[in-house]
């Protein structure tokens, strides 16, 4: 019963959270319709995510989303300065396979999302199995290091957040 | 506004506008689709961040009110982003023979997900 209508609480809440920040206005007449919201949000596409996630460790969120911050930063220095200071054609770019560790479906985008927005690299695609990323790098010179960095600074974290 | 917030405003600003240009140069100079993918998906996040922050910054000392939907703006460019950027991407590999041919294998040998028919 409590599955059926409320598939998704964590989703619910988080959608009533944007809603209410969206208006900007606190007030609980607001609230009440974005809680009205997030469970019509998800329940109409509770069909495209048939498991409902767990969030185990809550303490780790904070500490995956500083370091994912300080990451952007720096890539975002590092990207700038290989656009300004460096031949486009000169550039080491290549396709790296990331195999996974992860099987939750959310855990995966949350780490293809991630790989997008950090140091020189982009997902471009997920293996038909879903057991593996591929990865573009924009300037890389040792490939298997960028695997390794992407699943010890990332994966792991992630892997103790979602399973 | 004192003359110090002022000018960490105009600062936030003109860092802010610095790095939407390298981005954009970025897509413009470089070589071949995927790399100009990186430009947009990188240069720009930050260029929008700090111009995020000096709008928040203005706000708050402007008429002491915190802006939430700078906040937000953050949060929806950070969601979609790579979601533009991988199906950019896709698209890219499904179209393109020469770069369907320098792909590496995917780990248990399935191919990807782009160039392969659903089951």
């Amino acid at each position: 019963m409590r599955k059926r209508f409320i598939p998704h609480p964590l989703l619910t809440c988080v959608l009533a959270l944007v809603w209410v920040l969206l208006v900007n206005d606190f007030s609980l007449a607001n609230f009440v319709f974005g809680l009205l919201l997030g469970l019509a949000v998800a329940k109409l596409t509770s069909i495209y995510r048939p498991e409902r996630s767990k969030i185990r460790n809550p303490l780790a969120i904070a500490e995956y989303f500083a370091v994912v911050l300080w990451d952007i930063l720096v890539s975002n220095v590092q990207v700038a300065y290989l656009i300004l200071f460096r031949r486009g054609d000169s550039l080491k770019s290549t396709f790296i396979t990331v195999p996974l560790a992860l099987t939750h479906p959310e855990a995966i985008a949350t780490l293809a999302g991630t790989i997008t927005m950090t140091p020189g690299t982009v997902s471009a695609d997920l293996s038909a199995d879903g057991r593996s990323l591929l990865v573009h790098c924009l300037d890389t010179d040792d490939p298997d290091a960028t695997v390794s960095a992407i699943k010890s600074r990332y994966e792991s974290r992630l892997s103790r957040i979602f399973e | 506004m004192t003359a110090v917030t002022e000018f960490a405003v105009a600062a936030f600003i003109v860092i802010g506008a610095a790095f939407l240009f390298v981005g954009s140069l970025g897509l413009a100079t470089l070589p071949d689709t995927m790399r100009r993918l990186h430009a947009p998906t990188k240069a720009t996040t930050l260029g929008i961040g700090a111009l995020l922050i000096a709008s928040m910054l203005y706000f708050v000392l402007l008429n002491g009110s915190l802006g939430i939907h700078e906040i937000l703006i953050t949060l929806f460019l950070f969601l979609t982003a790579p979601a533009t950027a991988l199906m950019i991407a896709k698209a890219y590999i499904f179209r393109h023979r020469a770069t369907q041919k320098q792909l590496p294998p995917s780990a248990n040998e399935t191919g990807w997900a782009t160039l392969t028919k659903p089951r």
